[in-house]
């Protein structure tokens, strides 16, 4: 039956030793010029957003373009916009994971840092919208001295707290349980008493005995089969922060599996910018992360896009279909109205343009397909733009209609935060191991070995 | 925290192969004690060594329902009997309101409890242990017996080992 001959994951016909050795070879080694020079300018970077946002803390959130009526503005934009990225990382780690897919293995690592970074990277912006984040602890139901006086948990904002909460700390936890055992293959190679200790710490003391590695793959399966409702229960309760509000534009029932569409969208869009970077930087991971994997991940980019485009046109059908007069106008003006702009911004960077992947040729090309990582990025940030300005600014009474007043500090914190997701991002690609050092041994021999399974 | 750890004799192997060979010869051997030391998850290791299946979904199971469970108790005492507040006419107890709390708190209890189980069955953290050789994380495989497993005698496990094509045998500390 076995007519479909596999490609091999790991290209080069790598041994044990050589695995260990390519993976640790950028913690163990001196940084080359290149990711210095990518590491000096996100951290100025960063740096100015640090500036910006205590700028915008010590002066208040006047300095941003959210006003009435546009309460919602840059940051919560951002916030949906970072948050999203991180679900792809998950999808990859755990819902692949679970479909028993092993090309997963050499690109897990990596996506999943890209959640925990994208993660932290989102989660400041809501802290900080509040306006006076050293009252944040206001969102958390601890006993205190006003009575005590509750947080309201019938408020998608609040589902939102621990939604957002949760999936961070088993996001990182996840992560980390997966690094223990890589932990200590770079402790046991440790020439220097620096770095014997840190690893060893990280590491936990893990030896790898029998016993050990049988708990090790149920609890990784358990938090695998854990990750997986989570981070569908992560998007949809953002999305029921907009859809169970009575605005039209907002108060659609599309936008839970909408949101964690275009989601893992935005995601895989990211992934695929990173990946072809780290490939770039570190050459010998290119027979750990192939081509053959680069195309895949272009497969999800069109399949999820697709979705995504289904559901631009069935907002639209409802919009007509329902009848609601406000609900059609809302959409009439999204994409003829002031922001008509950022609307066809959107759908050309987030279904015309994903459509090139139907060609081989363009699924395998590496320069093309960072180009379309890049729209779809950008595609997706207007995506959240549009639903959260357009639905604002225009909405039932002519009286409360009015443009947002987009400030240098809403494009500062923008940019700012690509800073901060890059300076964790470089950080942990010289630091952490960034492919799988124990997931990756165990299919090494997949497509080399002939009339298996 | 002081980790007493055991003497006995342990042997390198260079292939997957050879170690799972020798696990199942070394039990069929009789000993109890022994365990195998690999880089990574080696399949077909835990039939070989005679390892039960990990008992730790019971406790992810037990403490995802208590999450689901304190976060019911969280938010019903605290929106319907602490201070009951009419927000939008909706009753007190609004459970519907209450589920994705509910959700988010099982799957933190389920996550987190997980893992603390999973440090402690396997003694973790350990600070600074014994290791038999620097290759076990990376590309060698080992087996250990522990001098007090039944019938030990070094003579014997020595010889044992070198005939499942141990590539060293040692005195090892683990």
């Amino acid at each position: 039956m076995s007519q479909m001959k596999r490609n091999p994951l790991v290209l080069g016909r790598k041994s044990l030793k050589d695995i260990t050795e390519d993976i640790v070879a950028p913690v163990e080694s001196f940084p080359s010029k290149g990711w210095l020079g990518l590491f000096l300018s996100a951290k100025t970077l960063f740096i100015f957003y640090i500036i910006t946002l205590g700028l915008v803390v010590s002066t208040g959130m006047g300095l941003l373009g959210v006003n009435h009526p546009n309460a919602w503005g840059t940051m919560i934009i951002t916030f949906v916009f970072w948050i999203g990225i991180g679900h792809a990382g998950t999808l990859i780690s755990a819902i692949l994971f679970l479909f028993r897919q092993k090309w997963r293995t050499s690109v897990a690592r990596t996506a999943e840092a890209m959640t925990v970074f994208a993660v932290m990277t989102a989660g400041l912006f809501p802290l900080l919208h509040t306006g006076r984040p050293w009252l944040d602890f206001w969102l958390f139901p601890y006993p205190n001295q006003r009575g005590p006086l509750w947080v309201n948990f019938r408020s998608p904002l609040l589902w939102d707290v621990f939604a957002v909460s949760t999936y961070a700390t088993v996001s990182m936890v996840f992560w980390y349980i997966g690094m223990v055992p890589d932990f200590a293959t770079i402790r046991d190679r440790a020439k220097n008493k620096i770095r014997y200790m840190m690893y060893g710490a990280l590491s936990l003391g893990w030896r790898g005995t029998a016993k050990n590695w049988s708990h090790y793959e149920m609890v990784y399966l358990l938090l695998a089969g854990l990750s997986t409702p989570l981070v569908l229960s992560v998007h949809t309760i953002v999305s029921f922060d907009f859809a169970v509000s009575n605005l039209p534009g907002w108060h659609t029932t599309i936008f839970p599996p909408y949101f964690v569409a275009g989601a893992i969208f935005s995601g895989f869009g990211m992934v695929v910018t990173l990946m072809t970077l780290v490939r770039i930087g570190f050459p010998e991971f290119k027979n750990y992360i192939t081509l053959d994997h680069m195309e895949v991940m272009n497969k999800i980019i069109m399949a999820t896009g697709l979705m995504v485009g289904y559901a631009y046109g069935s907002e639209f059908f409802v919009a007509w279909y329902s009848g609601n007069l406000y609900e059609r106008a809302v959409f009439i003006n999204r994409a003829f109205g002031d922001y008509g702009w950022s609307y066809w911004c959107m759908i050309s960077c987030n279904v015309l343009i994903p459509q090139l992947f139907w060609f081989k040729k363009i699924r395998r090309s590496i320069p093309i397909m960072f180009v379309i990582s890049i729209f779809v990025n950008i595609g997706m940030w207007f995506e959240r733009f549009v639903i959260t300005v357009t639905s604002l600014h225009h909405d039932f009474l002519p009286s409360s209609w009015g443009n947002y007043a987009w400030s240098p500090y809403d494009t500062a914190i923008l940019a700012g935060s690509f800073g901060m997701f890059l300076t964790l991002f470089l950080l942990y690609l010289r630091l952490f191991p960034a492919i799988s050092i124990a997931e990756v041994k165990p299919v090494i021999n997949v497509g080399y070995e002939e009339g298996k399974h | 925290m002081a980790q007493k750890y055991k003497i006995g004799t342990a042997a390198i192997f260079s292939t997957e192969a050879e170690v799972l060979k020798a696990a199942a010869a070394v039990r069929s051997a009789g000993f109890q004690k022994f365990d195998a030391i690999t880089p990574y998850p080696v399949h077909g290791m835990e039939e070989a060594c005679g390892i039960q299946r990990s008992w730790i979904p019971y406790v992810t199971f037990v403490m995802g329902i208590l999450g689901c469970l304190a976060g019911w108790a969280l938010t019903w005492w605290t929106s319907a009997v602490s201070w009951p507040l009419n927000i939008g006419g909706k009753p007190f107890h609004s459970l519907p309101a209450f589920i994705p709390i509910m959700f988010e708190l099982t799957v933190l209890f389920a996550a987190l409890s997980s893992v603390a189980v999973l440090l402690w069955a396997c003694g973790l953290p350990k600070i600074n242990p014994p290791v038999i050789h620097p290759d076990l994380t990376s590309h060698k495989f080992g087996i250990f017996i522990p001098n007090d497993d039944s019938g030990y005698d070094e003579r014997k496990v020595e010889e044992l080992f070198r005939g499942l094509g141990a590539s060293e045998i040692k005195k090892a500390e683990f």
